[in-house]
């Protein structure tokens, strides 16, 4: 029978098929990470129960950690127990942890495919949302809740029903690579299907659009398959994500001989039914930019931001909430986007902080200063990451343009740690999530590319990266 | 787990959709390491201004609907991030039951994690819910709900029906697969980590 990807690597994970209701499913890898953990070990003990495959689990800490000096204490003593409590957890339950200190900490959905620890036709698991990132592999990647983590923790398996496969197909060869970028491609894909549009389904980027794509920017739009309500993202593997795997820190031993079976079993038949479809053409896609407190609220940085009316198309429950959304961004509908002042510049987080995203930013930004009335930091997403870069002198660029350059983390993102947004405060960031009061209470989010972000901090404002001569 | 009870309460409204788990519970207080008291953080951001003083038209913060146990509320609720400490929240200040036209896939199943019955009716219903002053009555073994004017059904998986209803362990359910779970583990081709 004719199958998907997706349904190629659930079937062979699957361990337990009821007639209705959830599958038991084998987990390969579980990645932990400080916050969605604690309550998740502290189960286990309270039930005398062990980690049952440690050799599949790994963790580090990223959301909580300062990306200012590393040899100083963390002062937010909260932060500093949930750090710590993470250490004694990975002690006591023998798992391996790249904490604060080790060369290979970073946003573990950074690490994973860094060191070879993702691999294509695999499942992983992690408690954070953005475990969708490692789809990019062919992996079927989900985000689960803590009682998820220590189901996983105890059994190596988790009840899932099975979700209904997706097909989002971006044809045609882009013209211009280096200003529209893969956050616009999946910026795009999700004002159009809506941040409800994925649910109960896991998508599967097709088409040359996705297929011409590097790895980095294939984990970008998987990345962000959640945000469009996905349970996953996946993208077949091809040659280029067998050479991105090759020879890493954890790479296994017979990877040759693996890359051959995936290169025979892992994609989708030429005439396997998807649930449902979306095309879209990539040479209609301009860079983007959200106006709202949602990705799904996003427009073409040529646009002008759009009246409640014209967002909602005539439902009266998302026209209350664009007006919502315009009242909390402090934005008048008809304005053009290039006239939005900001005053921050983010780059960073799972989505946009990989050695490309840096690379292509530090274009943009090479011989400029940041403009005086805006502060911009870069937050390399690992310190492999961080590390690289500074053996190309990307951090130089950074420096000398006024940019902040900081140690690995998840950092303002989300927030958890000391960089955050001031109220009243307009950020263009490469981050995923534009929620209100995610980057910092009563701060505003605009999501954007690394390139725009990086434009927007030399100017002062959106500008559209087409104009410029990028290479 | 305790075992769901048939809850008889007044609804609390809050219709807006899109609602994601950001706003249930601010990242501020995800850096306890425990389950409990995470229900005064409960939608924090919209209940407290800037000097942390009651919002007076959050509808949380009416003494109506004190001791509601059922939020009704908008499309796609608890979307983002995967975050239970939403759930956890909810719980801790009070709701079991939580009524809205659609939800997002993983705060939907961290639901039954912990005692939340999470209800996907259609949008109009939900729309009469909204409305609904009168205290209403959720079922679950029945799967109906009865307000003073009607009784309305819903969908339910019976694998999640029943552990809500028999308090069950997730965990120790799965250990009576165990056998199974060795012998997948004998025949996988995907080599460990390290």
């Amino acid at each position: 029978m004719s199958e998907t990807l997706f349904e190629k690597v659930w079937k062979s994970h699957v361990i337990v098929e009821k007639e209705s209701g959830p599958s038991l499913i084998y987990i390969d890898r579980h990645l932990v990470h400080e916050v969605t953990s604690p309550q998740a070990f502290d189960g286990l003990r309270m039930n005398n129960r062990q980690v049952r495959r440690p050799d599949l689990t790994i963790a580090t800490m990223d959301h909580n950690v300062p990306t200012s000096d590393r040899s100083l204490p963390i002062l937010d003593q909260t932060s500093a127990v949930q750090i710590q409590t993470l250490e004694k957890n990975c002690k006591d339950f023998g798992i391996t942890l790249f904490d604060i200190n080790s060369p290979n900490q970073g946003i573990v959905h950074v690490i994973g495919p860094q060191l070879g620890i993702t691999l294509p036709g695999s499942t992983i698991v992690c408690g954070d949302s953005h475990t969708s990132t490692h789809g990019a592999f062919g992996a079927l990647a989900l985000g689960i809740g803590t009682s998820d983590v220590e189901h996983v923790l105890a059994s190596q398996s988790m009840w899932l029903e099975k979700p209904k496969p997706f097909e989002i197909k971006v044809e045609g060869k882009i013209k211009n690579p280096h200003a529209v970028t893969a956050k616009d491609i999946v910026l795009s894909i999700i004002k159009n299907i809506g941040t409800g549009g994925g649910t109960g389904t896991v998508i599967e980027y097709t088409g040359q659009g996705i297929s011409d794509l590097s790895m980095e920017q294939r984990m970008t739009i998987c990345n962000m398959s959640i945000e469009a309500g996905a349970r996953a993202g996946m993208i077949a593997p091809d040659e280029k994500t067998f050479d991105y795997l090759r020879d890493r820190k954890y790479t296994p031993k017979n990877y040759e001989s693996l890359v051959e079976q995936w290169r025979d079993t892992l994609k989708t038949d030429s005439d396997a039914k998807f649930e449902k479809e979306f095309v879209l053409d990539i040479n209609d896609i301009a860079p983007q930019v959200s106006w709202g407190t949602n990705p799904g609220m996003t427009c073409d940085v040529t646009d002008n931001i759009p009246t409640p009316d014209e967002y909602s198309n005539g439902d009266e429950n998302q026209k209350k909430g664009a007006q919502k959304a315009l009242d909390y961004m402090d934005l008048k509908s008809g304005t053009a986007i290039e006239d939005i002042k900001i005053n921050r510049v983010f780059i960073g987080s799972c989505t946009n902080a990989r050695l490309e995203d840096l690379i292509e930013a530090s274009k943009v930004v090479n011989g400029q200063k940041v403009s005086s009335d805006v502060s911009a930091m870069v937050v390399p997403g690992s310190q492999m990451v961080k590390k690289q870069a500074e053996e190309l002198g990307l951090d130089k660029i950074f420096i000398n343009a006024n940019f902040e350059w900081r140690e690995a983390g998840c950092s303002m993102c989300l927030g958890m740690n000391p960089d955050i947004l001031s109220p009243g405060d307009r950020c263009a960031s490469t981050s995923n999530r534009n929620f209100e009061g995610r980057q910092g209470t009563g701060g505003r989010t605009h999501l954007v590319s690394p390139v725009m972000a990086a434009a927007a901090a030399i100017n002062g404002h959106f500008v559209d990266v087409r104009k410029l001569d990028l290479k | 787990m305790e075992p769901f009870q048939n809850v008889s309460s007044i609804v609390t409204p809050l219709d807006k959709v899109n609602i994601d788990t950001d706003q249930i519970i601010p990242k501020q207080f995800l850096k306890l390491v425990q389950k409990s008291g995470f229900g005064k953080f409960v939608f924090f951001n919209w209940r407290f201004d800037e000097k942390e003083n009651p919002v007076s038209d959050f509808v949380l913060n009416d003494s109506a609907y004190d001791n509601s146990q059922i939020l009704v509320t908008g499309d796609n609720f608890g979307c983002g991030s995967s975050r239970e400490h939403a759930v956890w929240a909810l719980q801790d200040y009070g709701f079991s039951v939580i009524i809205a036209p659609s939800f997002a896939d993983i705060f939907y199943s961290n639901c039954f994690k912990n005692g939340i019955l999470p209800i996907s009716l259609d949008q109009k219903i939900t729309e009469q819910l909204l409305a609904e002053s009168n205290p209403i009555q959720i079922n679950l073994e029945k799967q109906i709900i009865k307000t003073s004017t009607q009784e309305i059904p819903f969908e339910i998986d019976s694998h999640k029906k029943k552990i809500l209803l028999e308090g069950l362990d997730d965990i120790a359910q799965t250990f009576q697969h165990i056998d199974k779970i060795a012998e997948f583990e004998k025949n996988s081709t995907v080599p460990s980590v390290l």
